[in-house]
């Protein structure tokens, strides 16, 4: 009796899966208001339904682990590579293939094994007062160690996954004693301790504080694009400067996604993937958020235009990802608060 | 049995914390200790004191303030003070950076009118230790404030003629006889605060400060080392058993017992520029706590209003409140069960786990959730593994990513603040009182609901009020454990706020305010009456 009554009741509870089976689940490190617009679209499109929860990365990776086989996640997105690539190397993920990926994603945007794939890509330049600043001297990275910058730059905390990315990636390229020492040169040069975000920085530039700031380009044009007055003109008194356009190109970082290992809806994720890389999605993100699209026959805004185009780095990401502890350590070391 | 059970289960989380210490990362903890450890501990040391010490004066001397004058607008000012309560943190430290940063408004305006520039005057920062204790202190003080008030209350007004005949200034009746007397009352609530301000995260981060907790974040996102993170929780959490050992040592010299024979309280009249002053005294942090950031809420939300107001927005509301109602309620429920079980036995076995779960107060949320995941799931994945031999069906995950595995964490991260309360309530039942009830006929049912409860009600509404608005504000365990397409207030608000759209974060902001303040004048007002009728009564 006991075990008929059991047996209902688990499968009672059981049935309602099966029953909304043409689904998608979604753990998404994007903030729900710069994801489900796009996810909306996908659901019209295609009439599969995403379930969405949203939260910070290693939080959500921490969740699929401990979920291990029973996880309901079908796909992880994040808004940076490291934590892709942790993902990754804790055995979350599984390979994709799809034509769409091949034509879509460059190579050097993708995982090796195609366990992750980029979806958009976000640029993190120099951001100058123009009228403080004389750009023909300053061109790389590098020099922002100058003597002549003392007490003239500001950006946020080392704690800052977009730091710790761009000093990852000149970790891969420069070596760890070169970054170590750039680190130091650059904290002696910091305006004031790191605090606050990419905005204040920048924000502390048009005001005055400081004259330099590493910032990403969507953040200003978030700005450009705010309901608040100020935002705007303090954004206006602040220039573009895209580093290294004569070697390895300007730090990069992505927005990506992998579909996880234990995913039960594989096949709308994989629908869910591909629809990130359509047009209308690329557009969506270049529109309302700043970010580079992929695909190069998707217009990119005018605020994007206005900042110019640049070269980027083109080292493979997932090297990038690779090195983020010892990107941290170093930063702690050089006293990159 | 009754307490020992639940403890234990509630206790696991935090156990989970404390057996990471088995697995000693020691390349990790060399790092850190080369590098930052010094300064975790330094700052979260400073931190702690300091917002122990701002929220013990303040709060102790606003609740003394409302008891023991009457002024022109105490009654109003006696609950607006507890409105900075459904304040959370991280949500005064933007608005005031939006007002006193560099490149706010004051700043900005005064440049202009002075002709300044930058460094050619100086400011104070906002986004510094001294200003992070400043934050908490305006948003926590109401802990100390709402406890203090009540003891003051329980005090009788004999005492006060008897330090008059004794030739002892107002003044000196308040320091050498009124505070030592609510002693307990206000350590407790001191003790709540500071243990509020080493868990604090969103504050922190956003002012650059490099405490505990932000280092815990650096070590696992950054470093990637969950176990290290983990060492570095617990390495708090002895922090905070110290803490907790200090309020309990405080208090172990007396037993402090409701005194019996008291009247209405009497408040002295102040009027003129002494009621000015008071009054100041009192609107100051009602102002700085609340309605200034408040307006700096509205000016953003009326910014960006029409994106964000739609019916989904009611859904939120919904979620937030009902959450934050059931939590509190259930929380409540298991205090009362543990404080009596406290009250009634003296054995270790009793005590030492309820200690251990009022630990995870000081635990940032996300720690004590992904310590509330490891034990949810494995009892998942052990009922799936048994039904499966034994009915050959996959239960899969059943607690996981659900409202209880939320409550289960809010009961871990907020058990202690309903505890204190309760405990600090049953204090001040003599046990005598249970021995004339019983020799009066009472059963022991019969003393509970006709002595304790009446006794206790102030104390239980403030439990349920904190609680609940605890749980309205939390945010990390609530992202990583809800389930999908679950949002709350607190979520919307932080995902714009850390994507760093302040203006897009206010409206969130205010309904959370909205949604909290009137439980709190609801609450608050009951409190009044049940103390006031139990002081009638008495």
């Amino acid at each position: 009796m006991l075990k008929k009554f059991l047996a209902l009741t688990i499968c009672s509870v059981l049935v309602v899966p099966l029953v909304q089976a043409n689904e998608v689940n979604l753990y998404s490190a994007r903030k729900e208001a710069l994801i489900k617009p796009v996810l909306d679209q996908f659901s019209a499109q295609s009439g599969i339904k995403v379930n969405l929860i949203t939260g910070d990365a290693d939080a959500l990776i921490s969740r699929i682990a401990n979920e291990g086989k029973f996880s309901p996640a079908d796909m992880l997105v994040t808004t940076d590579v490291g934590r892709l690539v942790r993902a990754k190397e804790l055995g979350l993920l599984q390979a994709v293939q799809s034509e769409e990926i091949e034509r879509q994603v460059p190579t050097h945007l993708r995982d090796a094994d195609q366990q992750w794939i980029a979806l958009t890509i976000r640029a993190r330049p120099i951001m100058y007062a123009p009228e403080r600043v004389d750009v023909k001297q300053l061109t790389t990275m590098e020099e922002l160690t100058d003597a002549r910058f003392k007490g003239r730059i500001c950006v946020r905390s080392s704690s800052n996954i977009y730091n710790q990315s761009m000093v990852s990636a000149m970790i891969e390229q420069l070596g760890e004693e070169n970054t170590l020492n750039w680190a130091k040169g650059l904290v002696a040069n910091f305006a004031r301790p790191p605090k606050g975000g990419d905005r204040d920085q920048i924000k502390a530039v048009a005001a005055g504080q400081c004259d330099i700031a590493i910032a990403n380009t969507y953040y200003l044009a978030g700005m450009l694009n705010s309901a608040d007055s100020q935002e705007v003109e303090a954004a206006n008194k602040v220039k573009v400067l895209w580093p290294n356009q004569g070697d390895r190109g300007t730090h990069i970082n992505i927005s990506g996604a992998g579909i996880t290992r234990h995913a039960p809806n594989k096949a709308n994720a994989q629908a869910l993937l591909d629809f990130m890389l359509s047009k209308e999605a690329q557009a969506w993100y270049a529109e309302h958020n700043g970010e580079y699209p992929l695909r190069s026959d998707v217009e990119q805004s005018d605020v994007l235009k206005s900042f110019g185009e640049f070269k980027a780095e083109n080292i493979p990401l997932d090297k990038v990802g690779a090195q983020n502890a010892t990107a941290l350590k170093l930063m702690d070391k050089a006293g990159w608060k | 049995m009754l307490t020992i059970g639940p403890a234990l289960v509630l206790a696991l989380p935090v156990l989970v914390v404390l057996l990471s210490l088995l697995q000693p990362q020691w390349q990790v903890w060399q790092h850190l200790a080369e590098t930052v450890l010094s300064d975790y501990v330094k700052n979260s040391l400073i931190l702690a004191f300091g917002v122990g010490a701002g929220t013990l004066v303040l709060g102790t001397c606003l609740a003394w303030c409302c008891h023991h004058y009457e002024f022109w607008g105490r009654r109003p000012l006696q609950w607006l003070l507890l409105l900075p309560l459904a304040m959370p943190a991280y949500i005064i430290a933007y608005s005031y950076t939006g007002l006193l940063d560099f490149a706010g408004p004051l700043q900005t305006a005064l440049r202009e009118v002075f002709g300044w520039g930058y460094g050619d005057y100086w400011f104070p920062e906002i986004r510094s230790l001294h200003g992070a204790i400043l934050m908490l202190v305006l948003v926590l003080y109401p802990y100390v404030f709402m406890l203090a008030k009540t003891a003051f209350r329980e005090q009788s007004q004999s005492l006060l003629e008897v330090s008059r005949v004794a030739g002892l200034s107002p003044f000196a009746h308040f320091v050498k006889v009124a505070v030592p007397l609510a002693r307990p009352a206000i350590l407790t609530g001191t003790a709540l605060a500071m243990m509020e301000a080493l868990a604090d995260y969103g504050t922190v981060q956003y002012f650059g400060i490099s405490t505990f907790t932000t280092g815990i974040f650096r070590t696992w996102f950054g470093l990637g080392n969950g176990l290290a993170a983990a060492q570095l929780s617990a390495l708090l959490c002895s922090f905070v058993l110290l803490l907790l050992l200090l309020e309990r040592w405080s208090r172990r010299k007396v037993r402090y017992f409701h005194l019996g024979g008291q009247h209405q309280v009497k408040r002295v009249p102040a009027s003129g520029f002494k009621a000015l002053w008071l009054w100041l005294f009192c609107a100051l942090p009602v102002t700085l706590g609340f309605l200034l950031p408040v307006c700096m809420l509205i000016h953003w939300a009326w910014l960006t209003a029409e994106g964000h107001w739609n019916s989904r927005f009611l859904a939120l509301a919904w979620n937030s409140f009902s959450l934050a109602a059931l939590a509190a309620l259930v929380i409540l429920l298991v205090a009362l069960i543990f404080a009596y079980a406290r009250r009634l036995s003296a054995s270790r076995w009793v005590h030492a786990p309820v200690t251990l779960v009022a630990m995870g107060y000081a635990i940032p949320g996300t720690v004590i959730a992904v310590g509330t995941m490891v034990p949810l799931v494995w009892f998942d994945k052990t009922l799936d593994a048994l039904m499966q031999s034994w009915l050959g069906i996959s239960t899969g995950l059943l607690l996981s990513g659900t409202v209880f595995a939320l409550i289960l964490a809010y009961a871990v991260r907020f058990l202690a603040v309903a505890l204190h309360q309760v405990e600090a309530g049953l204090e001040r039942i003599k046990p005598s009182m249970d021995q004339a009830g019983r020799t009066l006929g009472l059963s022991p049912q019969g003393v509970l609901t006709r002595i304790h409860l009446p006794l206790l009600t102030p104390s239980l509404l403030g439990a349920l009020l904190l609680v609940f608005v605890d749980v309205l504000k939390e945010l990390p365990a609530t992202l990583i454990l809800r389930p999908f397409n679950f949002d709350t207030l607190a979520i919307r608000a932080y995902e714009m706020a850390s994507d760093e759209r302040l203006a897009d974060a206010a409206l969130p902001a205010l309904t959370i305010l909205l949604v909290g303040i009137f439980p709190v004048i609801i609450l608050s007002r009951a409190i009044e009456k049940a103390t006031s009728m139990e002081t009638a009564d008495a």
